[in-house]
């Protein structure tokens, strides 16, 4: 292919790239260098209401003679970021209270963090695990249950995650059926939202149940390529099903590990469905939740958008980080391809 | 045979409930209108009367005031009435997107009432149909069985909380609308006024004082008798414990206090008694703010869709309308005696309970005062430094809006 019909073919693409991916991150970053503000008064005004009247003096947005308010943006440097990593605080918590966790934790991004990568990283393993255990039981079912049973496992995974949590959560705040009857069975009061760390169970449990299915799917697709005569050869040299699975099947699907590894961590570090789902906001907090929370108009009708653009970069910055070692690995293992 | 006898008798009805609605409204409605309120039953009740004059779509959303600003703020507005209350009367009234309704009070709202007008500088901005207020539900019979007065303050609220405990008559004693975010900021704005007056000084928040230390300890005191899972629990949540007998008091809002008798949901009919809302020392103002709830008109629109939906508004607002359901809301009209379920609301405001200090600076601390609490209430954060948050980041969040 001559570069010109290169460029031709991956020109929509690229403009795609740029035009939904590069420039709102642009945007974004932008933005998170900057208040966006209404450019506001003081006025002194008679307000009557049905109990009574009186006169009050308030900052209110200018408004030009169109009517509307007139917004601005004034550049702030580093300000929302330090507002959000408030680093003077940590410095004053560390100072006094040494390096105790739950003192760190006061300060909501601290909190966010700790919660984003014990999430992240708790989930994984489960959900490889499972998803592997799925697929080679599927994969050793004979095949005219195999349709079913794979349409029944995807399900979790096709089901909304905000509406799959809300279901999850009926099942067991109040008196829940699941809550009924674990009291039932128990013979006493549990009250699964009330605790922060039993909350955050059910969300870990959600997230696991929620995921699997697409490790599972992507395993079992990988089983159906690995080589046959490989598997015979090694049953025949004695090797038992644990030897087997250990050096053909796993070698064999390891790049799909990586890849299932590496969408998950994506995925996993932007949690926020689940706190909503839940109304998990009292007790947990993600970065993702930080942002969406910023973004939420008061009742004054304004939002957050500088401390929002600044938890989304540093959001980002965190999946990069996540993200290479992992990447490094895809990396040197391409390299080795080539060589 | 039978079965076809039912369907046209269910035809039948229809068509009769039909006929009748349509006589309700004397105006036909030409212009096609829109209107975006909150949920509540008073809505419902206001927009069905409108809906019979046709043309006519409300949106009743709980989550109305997600959407409100942004909704009237493009042009044509997506939406020609809205329902506000005294605080988010503050959002669009402060944007600029309401219209004066003087002149078209002056030409269709003669049935209006001067203190239904809600005006800024002399011109009136909004129609106010209804106050509000949380007030003390609690459940009579349990009361007389144990011998329990009606409490006036919040220690007396905890005496026969305890009562009610250990007599174990309910799930719960108390219930309350403790939701992380814009509910649990409204408790601890009806507490701390319960022992103050003002929650700034000047620009400056001043809540970091003995009266925040108090309230603080009132409601965390409180959440000892309520359903654990409390940071849950908002009006609807509480609403359905009481119709389910599973709590026997709670400071909830007078707009709730007509589903207690609501024989299809509620199995305390007639059980549910009113009172002022509790005082936080003794001798106090009860502790809880008044609310408005009313209507406004979107000034992006036609004067032509604006005087149509003045009109509709009046239709839904009508006295003989609200009258026919005085148990939904307490209706600001001296046109009809306020129900029985409405008595809380009069005795809280009768109480000198302060009006909800709406202001843009109110909004933003409300928003704060939401997110920094849970943490004091699960035991995460001591009392102190709780206070100290509420104004760290009430400082933050002013001053990215400007507000300082």
């Amino acid at each position: 292919m001559n570069r010109k019909t290169f460029l031709i073919f991956t020109m929509p693409s690229f403009m795609m790239m740029v035009f939904f991916i590069a420039i709102p991150l642009f945007l974004v970053f932008f933005q998170s260098f900057h208040f966006k503000q209404d450019i506001l008064e003081i006025v002194e005004r008679e307000k009557c209401d049905p109990f009574g009247c009186k006169t009050e003096i308030l900052k209110v947005p200018v408004l030009d003679e169109k009517g509307n308010r007139t917004k601005i943006n004034i550049w702030v440097g580093w300000q929302n970021y330090k507002n959000i990593l408030q680093f003077e605080e940590l410095n004053s918590i560390i100072k006094n209270n040494g390096y105790s966790w739950s003192a760190i934790q006061s300060i909501d991004f601290y909190q966010a963090l700790r919660f984003t990568i014990t999430f992240t990283f708790i989930t994984l393993p489960f959900v490889l695990f499972f998803g592997m255990c799925l697929a080679l039981c599927v994969n050793n079912l004979v095949n005219r249950l195999k349709g079913p049973v794979i349409f029944i496992t995807l399900l979790p995974f096709i089901i909304t995650p905000v509406i799959g949590s809300l279901s999850i959560k009926w099942l067991f705040i109040g008196d829940g059926i699941v809550t009924s009857l674990l009291e039932y069975i128990l013979d006493k009061d549990i009250a699964v939202f009330a605790k922060a760390w039993s909350i955050e169970l059910l969300v870990l449990f959600y997230r696991i149940w929620h995921t699997t299915p697409f490790a599972f799917v992507i395993f079992y697709a990988a089983l159906q390529t690995v080589d046959k005569d490989r598997i015979e050869a090694a049953f025949v040299d004695g090797a038992n099903r644990f030897q087997r699975l250990r050096y053909i099947v796993i070698p064999h699907i390891m790049p799909l590990i990586v890849f299932v590894t590496l969408i998950h961590l994506m995925d996993a570090y932007r949690v926020y469905d689940e706190i909503v789902g839940f109304g998990a906001e009292g007790f947990l907090n993600s970065l993702q939740w930080m942002t969406y929370d910023f973004l939420r108009l008061d009742d004054s009708g304004s939002r957050y958008i500088g401390r929002a653009s600044a938890t989304s970069m540093l959001t980002m910055i965190g999946i990069v980080i996540i993200l290479i070692p992992v990447l490094r690995r895809v990396f040197r293992e391409q390299k080795e391809k080539k060589n | 045979m039978k079965k076809l006898f039912i369907l046209f008798s269910v035809i039948a009805s229809f068509s009769l409930v039909g006929l009748s609605s349509a006589k309700a409204c004397e105006n036909k409605n030409d212009v096609p209108l829109t209107s975006l309120t909150s949920g509540f039953d008073a809505w419902k009740v206001v927009t069905s009367a409108m809906e019979e004059c046709g043309n006519y779509t409300p949106t009743l959303d709980q989550e109305y005031k997600d959407k409100i600003v942004a909704a009237l703020d493009s042009n044509p507005s997506q939406y020609a009435l809205a329902g506000v209350s005294a605080s988010t009367n503050v959002a669009v009234l402060d944007a600029g997107l309401t219209r004066p309704l003087d002149d078209l009070i002056a030409k269709h709202g003669g049935a209006l009432q001067d203190n239904q007008k809600v005006t800024i500088n002399g011109q009136v901005m909004a129609i106010a149909m209804m106050t509000n207020a949380q007030h003390l539900f609690y459940r009579e019979d349990i009361f007389n069985d144990l011998g329990i007065d009606v409490p006036t303050t919040y220690d007396e609220v905890i005496k026969a909380a305890k009562v009610i405990q250990n007599a174990g008559v309910v799930d719960y004693p108390l219930g309350a609308t403790f939701k992380v975010g814009w509910n649990l900021g409204e408790e601890f704005v009806n507490m701390y006024l319960g022992y103050a007056d003002t929650f700034f000084d000047g620009n400056m928040p001043a809540v970091n004082n003995a009266n925040g230390y108090e309230t603080l300890k009132m409601l965390k005191k409180l959440t000892e008798y309520m359903d654990p899972e409390y940071l849950n629990s908002d009006s609807t949540y509480v609403q359905q414990q009481f119709q389910q007998g599973k709590i026997a008091m709670a400071n909830l809002w007078a707009s709730r206090a007509g589903a207690m008798d609501n024989a299809e949901e509620s199995s305390v009919v007639g059980l549910v008694k009113f009172a002022s809302a509790p005082a936080a020392k003794k001798g106090g103002k009860p502790a809880s703010t008044l609310w408005w709830d009313g209507v406004v008109i979107a000034k992006n629109i036609s004067d032509e869709e604006a005087e149509a939906a003045f009109k509709l508004a009046m239709v839904g607002l009508d006295p003989a309308n609200l009258g026919a359901s005085p148990e939904a809301a307490p209706w600001i009209s001296n046109a009809f005696d306020p129900a029985p379920s409405n008595i809380g609301a009069v005795m809280t405001a009768k109480g000198g309970a302060a009006p909800y200090p709406a202001s843009a600076q109110m909004s933003t601390l409300h928003g704060v005062l939401g997110n920094v609490l849970p943490d004091y209430l699960t035991g995460a954060a001591t009392a102190k430094a709780t206070l100290e948050k509420i104004e760290a980041d009430y400082i933050t969040a002013a001053t990215e809006k400007g507000l300082l």
